[in-house]
């Protein structure tokens, strides 16, 4: 913030030969005297239809909507605007992995218990509303979704290899870890050509956030080498790995979308969001062949969800925090549950019948709702995230399982991934 | 000296001029005023958006900066000691090189030989000149993208065609070599026609009688290649070397967007990690501003020495 006019030096210098580059959220009025709100998401929130709603019973705001594909360059957009001390959307959406990246810098949020409207007691899971609280109370994102995990599997591989291939059949293959990794042995020496799961880093994560402890304790320390949990998740994956499990496709790549498209792997590990991912990427052609089954190794887990937040830098916080906190009412999420599979994380959601009767075509008209809920009751509580926790996940660990796949020795990946991580937590 | 010299007397009387009337005073004004305001755009836009940058990052990268901290913590050249101590930044300078290497060497050799073609009398001239043009024309991200589809490791084409051929498919992402030839023929791709047209411009400002005598002489086309060709380009061809070498140091559209999940890595293992990548990668990802500007300032310091190196070597050649 001390080096504001810096930016404001810079940004005068370069409007002349752009002029929208800079300071979005000064350009708060249309033309014909709306109010303009931004709002920044990444992924799939399922939000279209839901700002069409809101514009029309709110006919003096008008919703532009940032969509950026990926994570992990939203949220360095994220940090390199709060940094500069400008040019945010007034409601930026934070993932979960970001999370103690943004608590660490709660101050440049708004409190939404002070500037928001007045939001119902019990509205959100209590673990995700205590995530994002600060020592001091303050609430600095409302939650959206949550992420369950379930197992999607490809039926007519399943079936190929002699495998169950029902939802309830498959799903003492699901039990645990091990027998996922025994029952991807006998896959792969039945199946030629085709690998059990998409990329190590994916199972990995799933596994890894199931952990009560992650990278870090709940003190801000570091972990990755003491933890003795971590090590053996790595352990059973490069070694499943080294029997020809996985399909060495990274996560959202343009291979990892071939890989789809020509089923090229039998599981993938199924946060609800993932199905609208899966239907994209494995498209109409595919259809009816991907099922998911309300089981997963070890019993349930998170990955992901994400929240609403209000920068400081907001000029029109006190309208989009009102934007904000409807879009996560029960009744809303609900609507982008059904867009794009976002999983509420508000209480009354849960128990909706809507949510509960939802089904989706792609995956056989599977109760999804119905699936979903139960696997997030499952979850006991959000493992503790700490500080560089986002940034170990994607640019530590996933490359170095990725390396392991490329052929590099298990032992030496592990080595360098602790070491990785010690860097980027320094 | 200047000041004692204006003292010096030379004997003349000072003739007391009138005083210009005050319209001629606005011109004197002008002539004397305006030269600056008209270079001054570039001067104050040099100033805002070159000199100060630079400078700045240099105070940047005494401290201990992360983004969105409050209060940056001074700390000397403590950066610039880890950085040297820092693995990582020496594999992505290697990397730098060795891409440069292979990008820039057989660019312009491949250059002068399209020059030269394009020289002769060619049907359709201008047609085949504006054809090379055509990679440097087309946005450099959707090349990066198509080129990254066809160095796909399982499903791209180019393993497909080497297939064909019998010969094993090449882990581009994997291997460091194969990424580097990977990046290198994305540049290749783009800047070859680019620097031909220039090669071929510089070959037809070559005098034509130069070469009817050597005609006379019974020289051999390849013999006028070499013996009159070549070293009347020597000029433009270490022109190009000098702006190549800027630009292939400075590479990072395509390593970064080499890398499949859109990391700033460079691959598992930083296979293809360049120098400005790991910058990015410690600006933006690591959030570390006082490391990143400490890297930018070794780059530029590596940028001079080359350019430097290249100025001595081109006096020499040229005289």
């Amino acid at each position: 913030m001390r080096h504001r006019w810096i930016s404001v030096l810079i940004c005068a210098a370069v409007s002349a030969a752009a002029t929208t580059a800079c300071g979005t959220g000064g350009a708060s009025q249309t033309a014909d005297g709306k109010t303009e709100l931004t709002i920044a998401t990444f992924n799939e929130f399922g939000y279209e239809e839901l700002f069409k709603e809101y514009e029309a019973a709110h006919p003096d705001v008008k919703i532009t909507q940032r969509k950026t594909g990926q994570g992990q360059p939203h949220h360095q957009n994220l940090f390199t605007k709060l940094g500069a001390g400008s040019g945010l959307a007034d409601i930026e959406g934070v993932e979960e992995g970001y999370l103690s990246q943004v608590m660490s810098k709660a101050s440049q949020f708004n409190d939404l218990k002070e500037i928001g409207p007045k939001v119902e007691d019990g509205r959100w899971l209590d673990w995700k509303t205590q995530a994002m609280t600060t020592k001091d109370g303050k609430l600095i994102g409302y939650g959206t979704d949550i992420g369950p995990l379930a197992m999607c599997y490809r039926k007519d591989l399943f079936q190929q290899a002699g495998l169950p291939s029902d939802p309830e059949g498959v799903k003492a293959l699901f039990a645990t870890w091990d027998s996922y990794f025994a029952a991807g042995d006998q896959f792969v020496a039945k199946v030629p050509g085709v690998a059990w799961f998409d990329s190590a880093a994916q199972v990995y994560n799933a596994m890894h956030n199931q952990l009560e402890t992650g990278y870090y304790d709940k003190s801000d320390k570091l972990v990755v080498d003491t933890n003795a949990d971590i090590k053996s998740n790595w352990t059973a994956v490069t070694g499943a790995v080294a029997k020809g499990q996985s399909a060495r496709l990274g996560a959202f790549s343009n291979e990892w979308n071939t890989g789809f498209k020509l089923g090229k792997f039998a599981t993938k590990t199924c946060p609800s969001w993932m199905l609208g991912v899966v239907e994209t990427q494995a498209g109409p052609e595919n259809k009816d062949k991907w099922a998911v089954t309300d089981a997963f190794p070890n019993g349930g887990g998170n990955w992901g969800g994400s929240y609403l937040s209000v920068p400081k830098q907001s000029k029109n916080a006190k309208k989009a925090a009102e934007l904000a906190a409807w879009l996560t009412a029960p009744e809303q999420q609900i609507k982008a549950f059904k867009a794009k599979g976002t999983f509420p994380s508000q209480v009354k959601a849960l128990e909706a019948p809507e949510l509960l009767e939802q089904t989706n075509a792609y995956f056989g008209n599977v109760k999804a709702g119905a699936l979903f809920a139960t696997q997030a009751k499952k979850i006991k509580a959000a493992q503790y995230k700490g500080p560089a926790d986002g940034q170990i996940q994607e640019t530590v660990f996933s490359p170095a399982l990725q390396s392991v796949e490329q052929g590099k020795n298990a032992d030496e990946a592990w080595t360098t991934a602790v070491e990785g991580a010690k860097k980027a937590a320094k | 000296m200047t000041a004692t010299l204006s003292k010096v007397d030379r004997g003349r009387v000072q003739e007391t001029r009138p005083r210009p009337p005050r319209r001629y005073r606005l011109s004197n004004l002008d002539t004397k005023v305006s030269p600056y305001l008209f270079v001054a755009p570039f001067f104050v836009l040099f100033g805002a958006i070159g000199l100060f940058p630079l400078l700045y990052t240099a105070y940047v990268s005494l401290f201990d900066w992360e983004v969105g901290a409050d209060e940056p913590l001074f700390i000397g050249l403590e950066n610039y000691r880890t950085l040297f101590e820092d693995d990582q930044f020496w594999n992505a300078l290697f990397n730098t090189f060795s891409i440069f290497l292979l990008s820039s060497a057989p660019q312009i050799v491949v250059a002068v030989v399209i020059a030269a073609l394009l020289n002769a009398n060619l049907r359709a001239r201008t047609g085949w000149r504006m054809g090379v043009l055509l990679p440097y024309v087309a946005s450099l991200v959707a090349l990066t993208i198509i080129f990254g589809n066809l160095f796909g490791p399982q499903y791209g084409l180019v393993n497909d065609v080497l297939g064909l051929v019998g010969i094993d498919p090449i882990d581009w992402q994997a291997s460091t070599f194969g990424s580097h030839v990977a990046i290198a023929s994305m540049v290749n791709w783009r800047w070859t026609g680019y620097n031909a047209l220039i090669i071929l411009a510089a070959m037809q400002a070559i005098p034509r009688d130069v070469y009817e005598a050597a005609l006379v002489d019974g020289a051999s086309a390849l013999r006028r290649f070499f013996s009159i060709t070549l070293p009347m380009l020597k000029p433009t061809l270490i022109f190009v070397v000098v702006t190549s070498t800027i630009g292939g140091l400075q590479i990072f559209t395509e390593p970064k967007l080499f890398e499949p999940s859109g990391g700033s890595g460079g691959g598992t293992e930083h296979q293809y990690q360049t120098v400005v990548l790991y910058l990015y990668q410690s600006a933006f990802q690591g959030l570390d501003l006082g490391y990143a500007s400490a890297i930018a300032w070794v780059l530029f310091m590596v940028v001079i020495a080359v350019a430097a190196l290249n100025f001595f070597l081109t006096r020499r050649a040229v005289r």
